[in-house]
């Protein structure tokens, strides 16, 4: 007798501006403060060639000055109003956040329409963008251990092509010889006020709010928007499987991944496959925690989630389910063969017990993201932004809880046993 | 670019609207429990906290504490790990322990519907872990993998170098406990501190959310009634901070980056003249557009971000001064530390600088407790440390009365080069020959 989980009843309100901006707006008034988001469908996955890494320097150019502002006044407006701002670059989507009092509403929609009327690209600010960003890489990924494990790791081993496999962050190669004319061009082509979505959520009254969007960014001119880039390629056949060597590393780790359902064309059953993740790896409760860590004692530590970034909805098709495994002094492969012992047992049958568990913390994992208004913004312009309906924030819970546990063992069937697969092992050792 | 036509008007930023703080229950029960229950809906979730000054002066090593926290959640009389996660898991819950110097934190949350269930769970694991032995096995062998993985990480070898400079041998200054400990642990000892240390008197329960306050406060009392009594306050003695001269190199043989840390003490939030040095602290490189962070970050570009903090302990409150800089910049880097510091204790901040942190630090205050966990959080670390529930309010408006030469006094005071230490994490090899011109060196081999 499954319970009556609570459903979110957010407000959403949408329209697009003549130049092709589409807006959402989740008006809440319970507190002085609002989240602004503006998502680009431009991410890592549609760099070009010889330019990896592009997308996320681009993305701290825009942080260098824009039309009407220099360097650093607008981080200076947001903070110096008692706000915060960041960016971030994903494979699908870069998207630019603030966070701000109510009162400096319309001071925040002006600083993301100027950000979208033009950068100021110059020789000097991509030179010290380009230095930022070799130290960010340095902190993330060479100067700690497991860095880009697996996000930068996994991906050449589960994809074949450019767009798929490649490092999102980029060689220093790569970003050296970046450009200010491919900056031009980059914004040219991707931020494009069409390309775009602008999702603000807080206490906002939906009219007014629609007038100041309308002042700031309706005089945007319309540009062509540039087609998806293509990402398709089958799943692997059989096993692919690579090894890198960590000299940080303290014990060995294990990433194993398999392609899932297309995110969007098969919500349902790209559903029962997050549901699966869970059952698998999500938390305490989980089949593989249970059996890896407290019954075989294999790992010290295991985890698992889908895409490559931390949340099952950011990747358009092709995306993953992905397992990992921290297994000091035990050989990779007695780790893989009682995770694929537990996926047999999965695809056998799960208990709707089990399922009905997995789903409630699914749904109070879901509110949790919309108690900060600025996620909410971002939950609601990523679902825009990616399947042109912000409605799925109320509908998720329903639609996963409509799953059951017979679907939840067939995708393990199909997804899980039915295709190949990448296993990356992590060595520790070496000289990196 | 495209549509390059500007500069477009600025629009005006109104007066921001008054924030509403969430009416507190606040009782202690018979055993000492302080509970508090704040009402804030929103989601239909609630968050808790349970503050434990489980520290004692004579001693208890880290590495039984460590363990304690690992397993303190593991098992009752009537259930075993695997029943307490599935139950939580059914609530939409959690909960989930960490330890400070002083401190037992378990912190869990769940959906409202739950939350009767919830706190009856919360309380029987807690009252009753029995600290089961092939728990205590498997919790210890992780323990010990899991230092290997901190101290391979130079941000965790950077802050135990650096409490280790400030605390000495105080508990404020253990860093990462000692595998060999943590090995020895064994349960028996765990159900004794247990049964000494983890009591009500002094302890704190924090509930904030979908709530009603006063069923809320009734299902705790009954949940948290039982819980024997005994605790108190933890007893540590004030440390004797020192920030020696010299440069402290953690040799971390061909790393790319230098992790750079300064520290020193600071003032406690009782303090009339907090407010000034917090928001000098902020100007310095508290925030983004911080004097620091714009001067290595966005002009030079040495670092992903230099940050600064102040971090309160009961007996103590410390600033901390972190970037971590490209290798070949880290001599580079440290001039300008040093010059930014030499400027906050010599010169006014300007009054749009002050301006600028004052409403940064009111309005990420206001954000921060907007959400359930962050006004959980908060009230959990305010109330624990002494602090009432009203310096949610009175702290934003003693910031209002803060004047650029309240910042110069506190900043003269507390962010003096000579009153900060320094520990750099980094390629010794590099490192020592650049940076011995700029002061005495003292060089270490990372653990």
């Amino acid at each position: 007798m499954p319970r009556r989980l609570p459903r979110p009843k957010l407000a959403i309100e949408r329209f697009t501006l003549p130049n092709g901006l589409r807006v959402v707006l989740n008006p809440d008034r319970s507190a002085p403060v609002v989240g602004i988001a503006v998502y680009y469908d431009v991410g890592f996955r549609s760099e070009p060639e010889g330019r990896t890494g592009f997308a996320h320097l681009f993305e701290h150019l825009m942080f260098q000055g824009s039309v009407s502002l220099d360097k650093g006044e607008a981080d200076r407006l947001i903070e110096g109003n008692g706000g915060m701002m960041n960016g971030s670059t994903h494979p699908d989507f870069t998207v630019y956040v603030s966070q701000l009092p109510s009162n400096a509403l319309e001071l925040g929609l002006y600083l993301e329409a100027d950000r979208m009327r033009g950068a100021r690209l110059t020789a000097e600010n991509l030179r010290n963008q380009i230095d930022v960003v070799k130290e960010e890489i340095n902190v993330n990924v060479n100067n700690r251990p497991y860095g880009g494990f697996p996000w930068i790791d996994l991906p050449p081993v589960m994809f074949t092509t450019f767009n798929n496999a490649h490092n999102g962050y980029g060689s220093f190669v790569d970003l050296e010889a970046a450009t200010v004319e491919d900056a031009e061009d980059f914004f040219h082509r991707y931020y494009a006020p069409g390309n775009a979505v602008l999702a603000v959520a807080g206490d906002l009254e939906p009219a007014a709010t629609r007038e100041l969007i309308e002042r700031h960014f309706g005089g945007i001119k319309s540009r062509r928007v540039p087609p998806l880039p293509d990402l398709h390629e089958p799943p692997p056949e059989g096993e692919r499987r690579a090894r890198k060597t960590d000299p940080l590393a303290p014990m060995p780790a294990l990433a194993v991944a398999w392609r899932v359902p297309d995110p969007v064309g098969e919500t349902d059953e790209f559903l029962a496959t997050v549901i699966l993740a869970d059952v698998l790896a999500g938390g305490e409760a989980s089949r593989l925690y249970q059996r890896l860590i407290k019954t075989d004692r294999l790992a010290a530590d295991v985890g698992g989630s889908m895409g490559a970034f931390g949340d099952p909805f950011e990747m358009r098709d092709p995306t993953i389910l992905q397992v990992l495994a921290w297994h000091p002094g035990v050989p990779a492969d007695d780790v893989i063969g009682a995770v694929d012992d537990e996926i047999d047992k999965v695809a056998a049958g799960v208990g709707p017990d089990e399922v009905e568990r997995v789903v409630a913390s699914m749904v109070s994992g879901h509110f949790r993201q919309l108690d900060n208004v600025l996620q909410r913004a971002m939950v609601v312009g990523m679902f825009e932004q990616q399947r042109h309906h912000a409605e799925l924030v109320n509908e998720l819970p329903a639609l996963v809880a409509a799953i059951g546990a017979d679907r939840v063992a067939g995708a393990a069937e199909r997804w899980l046993r039915g295709t190949g697969r990448a296993v990356l092992e992590v060595v520790p050792g070496g000289e990196g | 670019m495209a549509t390059k036509t500007g500069p477009y008007p600025l629009p005006s930023v109104g007066r921001p609207r008054p924030v509403r703080l969430p009416a507190v229950g606040d009782r202690t029960l018979p055993n000492g429990l302080r509970v508090l229950v704040a009402r804030r809906p929103g989601i239909p979730r609630f968050e808790a906290r349970l503050v434990v000054p489980i520290a004692r002066a004579d001693g208890g090593d880290g590495a039984r504490m460590r363990v304690l926290t690992e397993t303190v959640l593991s098992g009752t009389p009537r259930y075993s790990s695997k029943e307490i996660a599935e139950e939580l898991q059914g609530m939409g819950g959690a909960l989930g322990s960490y330890a400070d110097a002083e401190q037992l934190i378990i912190g869990g949350s769940s959906l409202s519907l739950d939350r009767r269930p919830f706190l009856s769970l919360f309380g029987h694991v807690l009252r009753e872990a029995t600290f089961p032995p092939s728990e205590v096995a498997i919790e210890r062998e992780r323990i010990v993998q899991e230092i290997a993985l901190l101290r391979a990480q130079p941000s965790v070898v950077a802050n135990d170098a650096l409490v280790g400079r400030l605390y000495g041998r105080h508990p404020y200054g253990r860093g990462t406990p000692e595998p060999e400990s943590v090995a020895r642990v064994q349960p028996a000892a765990l159900r004794k501190l247990h049964a000494a240390r983890v009591r009500p008197a002094g302890s704190l329960l924090v509930l904030a959310g979908d709530l009603e306050v006063d069923a809320t406060m009734a299902a705790a009392a009954e949940a948290f009634g039982p819980w024997e009594a005994g605790g108190g306050q933890s007893d540590l003695p004030a440390p004797q901070i020192t920030t020696p001269p010299s440069f402290l190199v953690v040799d971390r043989p061909g790393a790319v980056q230098t992790n750079v840390r300064l520290g020193g003490p600071a003032l406690a939030r009782t303090d009339p003249d907090y407010p000034a040095l917090a928001l000098a602290v902020t100007v310095y490189s508290g925030y983004f557009t911080s004097r620091l962070n714009d001067n290595i970050r966005e002009q030079k570009g040495y670092t992903y971000g230099a940050h600064s903090r102040i971090e309160h302990r009961r007996m103590a409150s410390q600033i901390t001064v972190s970037a971590d800089v490209g290798r070949e910049v880290t001599a580079a880097a440290l001039v300008e530390v040093f010059y930014e510091l030499g400027r906050m204790v010599s010169l006014p901040v300007s009054q749009a600088e002050l301006d600028a942190a004052r409403r940064y630090v009111q309005g990420t205050l206001a954000m921060g407790i907007q959400t359930q966990s962050g006004l959980t959080s908060y009230l959990g670390s305010l109330v624990a440390a002494g602090l009432p529930v009203s310096y949610l309010r009175e702290y934003p408006a003693a910031l209002e009365r803060v004047g650029v030469n309240d910042v110069l006094a506190a900043a003269h005071r507390y962010l003096g080069p000579s009153q900060l230490t320094t520990v750099l994490v980094g390629d010794a090899a590099t490192v020592v020959p650049a940076v011995e011109p700029l002061g005495p060196v003292q060089v270490r081999s990372s653990l």
